[in-house]
């Protein structure tokens, strides 16, 4: 537990000495503040659902470009045989690095907290589903998290661990919004699978248990994946 | 304190290490030796659980590291080969990770890193990022890594790869001095260093151990070959090489190019448990040639090395 956490404090750590957290936060903002207020006075409506209706399709490209790094990089410069090495599990240093992404994730989603106190100037602000928006955006952030993770672990190429994990968080955001493609015994399969529904539920306001286990899921399979291919590396 | 029994690894068809069997005590430094390719690196990496085995136990004071190989890790410290570090980190922030998730105490943990600091000399780059360090500086701080906890089982991979002479004396000393009461496994290529740090050397070849043993060891159970190289003056060479090939035990006869004109350089195979130069000289006093230079060779630990790791 205690390896956990100094792996986490170090992974934050490094992104923040670095310029590559504040590079994705700033075109975070500029996406998602362009966007959010580009329609907000044309709708003429006090709410953030549009700022929320974004994060499914901006996820994908932002998190895998923060989640690239942590098993690419270290099976690049050899750094991983020093530290699985020490007396930490596997398992210890891929929490640690999932956790550290996730509270990534959540660094870069605060300043958006602003939006919302903005926007209750302007009119009256239901904050039941902005709180719900919020708490589904950090666990579709989580889980895609863990996905990067898994892509990273595939590849000693930063790169190429951007594009895939891009490549299957897109897939999971767009399955449900292109079921006329799939033929009609799989849909009900698709339709769970996807995860834009999922975080729109969440996003409404209504945090149903089938959401949470689904994002629940979609991490732990990420996550326990990435621990199966750095076993089987060894 | 550490026991390996048949141990094995494959990566897909190729074998890299073929059934290994050793038992290291403490307080002894092992040195791994062998050609490039031989296992040696696989053999440390599975040691210290980066790799798992194929086949075959690894025990260290009675832990195995297929159940247990977290007690195992904390016995260890291990420098993996070419130092791989973050480039990012600072010197200090890097050696208090490693303190940290090794678990030493705030107080113990700034005392150690001060003592590695010292011992390794890192004293004027504590506070430079690892990444602008030279290959040598860099092999320091892994050797820091691999002994801030003061571990009782060190594994170096060629620990004086890519440092300068200096470095590799002050090296070898710190791998001495902590040899007397740890226990230290280390590979290498370079013979002459495993004959100056290691108690017993291991000679591994395509992942086959072809020799184990103290270095005297090694060189005497290699046979009694010995060479004896003399150089004469005013002899007619033909004369001479006929003459000392009838002596009994001598089983070749080579000639050397002579460094001055009328001098005759010979290198003489002996072998047998009598010491032939006695012979070698009556020989040559029995007639008018000047016996310039008379000399005999054991065996040397490259000899050994080469003999065992060519045959086909």
């Amino acid at each position: 537990m205690a390896q956990t956490l100094h792996i986490f404090a170090k992974e934050l750590r490094d992104y923040f000495v670095s310029p590559i957290a504040y590079i994705v936060i700033c075109i975070f903002l500029l996406i998602t503040g362009w966007f959010f207020f580009a329609t907000f006075f044309i709708m003429d409506q006090t709410t953030l659902r549009s700022y929320f209706a974004l994060l499914p399709l901006v996820f994908p490209f932002v998190i895998p470009a923060v989640t690239m790094r942590q098993f690419a990089e270290e099976l690049h410069i050899g750094s991983l045989e020093m530290l699985l090495t020490l007396p930490v599990r596997l398992s210890h240093v891929i929490t640690g690095k999932f956790l550290a992404c996730t509270a990534f994730v959540a660094l870069m989603l605060a300043p958006t907290l602003s939006y919302a106190v903005w926007a209750s100037f302007m009119g009256d602000l239901d904050w039941g589903p902005v709180a719900g928006g919020f708490l589904g955006a950090l666990i579709l952030g989580a889980a895609y998290a863990a996905v990067g993770i898994f892509a990273s672990t595939l590849t000693k190429n930063q790169i190429v661990a951007f594009i895939v994990g891009m490549i299957i968080c897109f897939g999971l955001s767009l399955v449900d919004k292109m079921l006329f493609f799939f033929p009609a015994p799989l849909l009900p399969f698709l339709q769970y699978l996807g995860a834009s529904s999922h975080f729109e539920n969440i996003a409404k306001g209504i945090v149903d248990t089938r959401d949470l286990v689904y994002f629940l899921s979609v991490a732990f399979v990420a996550l326990y994946g990435a621990h199966l291919v750095m076993q089987e590396k060894r | 304190m550490i026991h390996v029994e048949k141990l094995t690894k494959y990566y897909g068809d190729f074998c890299a290490v073929n059934g290994i069997d050793l038992d290291v005590r403490t307080g002894e430094i092992t040195g791994l030796l062998g050609p490039n390719g031989a296992g040696k690196t696989t053999t440390l990496r599975m040691l210290t659980g980066y790799l798992e085995p194929t086949s075959g136990t690894i025990r260290v004071d009675r832990h195995d590291t297929s159940t247990d190989m977290l007690s195992i890790k904390r016995l260890m410290g291990y420098l993996p080969e070419s130092a791989p570090l973050y480039h990012n980190m600072l010197v200090y922030d890097y050696l208090d990770y490693v303190a940290r998730i090794r678990g030493l105490a705030d107080g113990k943990k700034d005392e150690r890193i001060r003592a590695m600091a010292d011992l390794c000399g890192l004293r004027g780059i504590m506070h430079k990022p690892v990444g602008e360090l030279s290959k040598g500086l860099k092999q320091r701080v892994g050797l820091a890594h691999a002994m801030i906890d003061d571990p009782q089982v060190l594994v170096l991979d060629e620990p004086t790869s890519g440092l300068d002479p200096n470095q590799i004396v002050e090296i070898r000393d710190i791998i001495r001095t902590i040899g007397r009461d740890k226990t230290i496994i280390l590979s290498t290529h370079i013979l002459s260093e495993a004959e100056a740090t290691c108690d017993r050397i291991v000679i591994i070849d395509r992942g086959r151990i072809v020799a184990d043993g103290s270095t005297e060891m090694l060189k005497q159970g290699a046979g009694h070959d010995r060479t004896i190289s003399l150089t004469l003056a005013g002899v007619d060479a033909a004369q001479a090489k006929a003459m000392l090939s009838d002596l009994p035990g001598i089983t070749g006869i080579d000639e050397e190019p002579s460094g001055a004109p009328g001098e005759l350089r010979l290198t003489l195979a002996a072998t047998g448990t009598d010491d032939l130069r006695a012979a070698v000289y009556r020989a040559v006093r029995a007639t008018d040639w000047t016996l310039l230079e008379l000399r005999q060779e054991g065996k040397s630990l490259e000899k050994v090395f080469r003999e065992l790791t060519q045959e086909a």
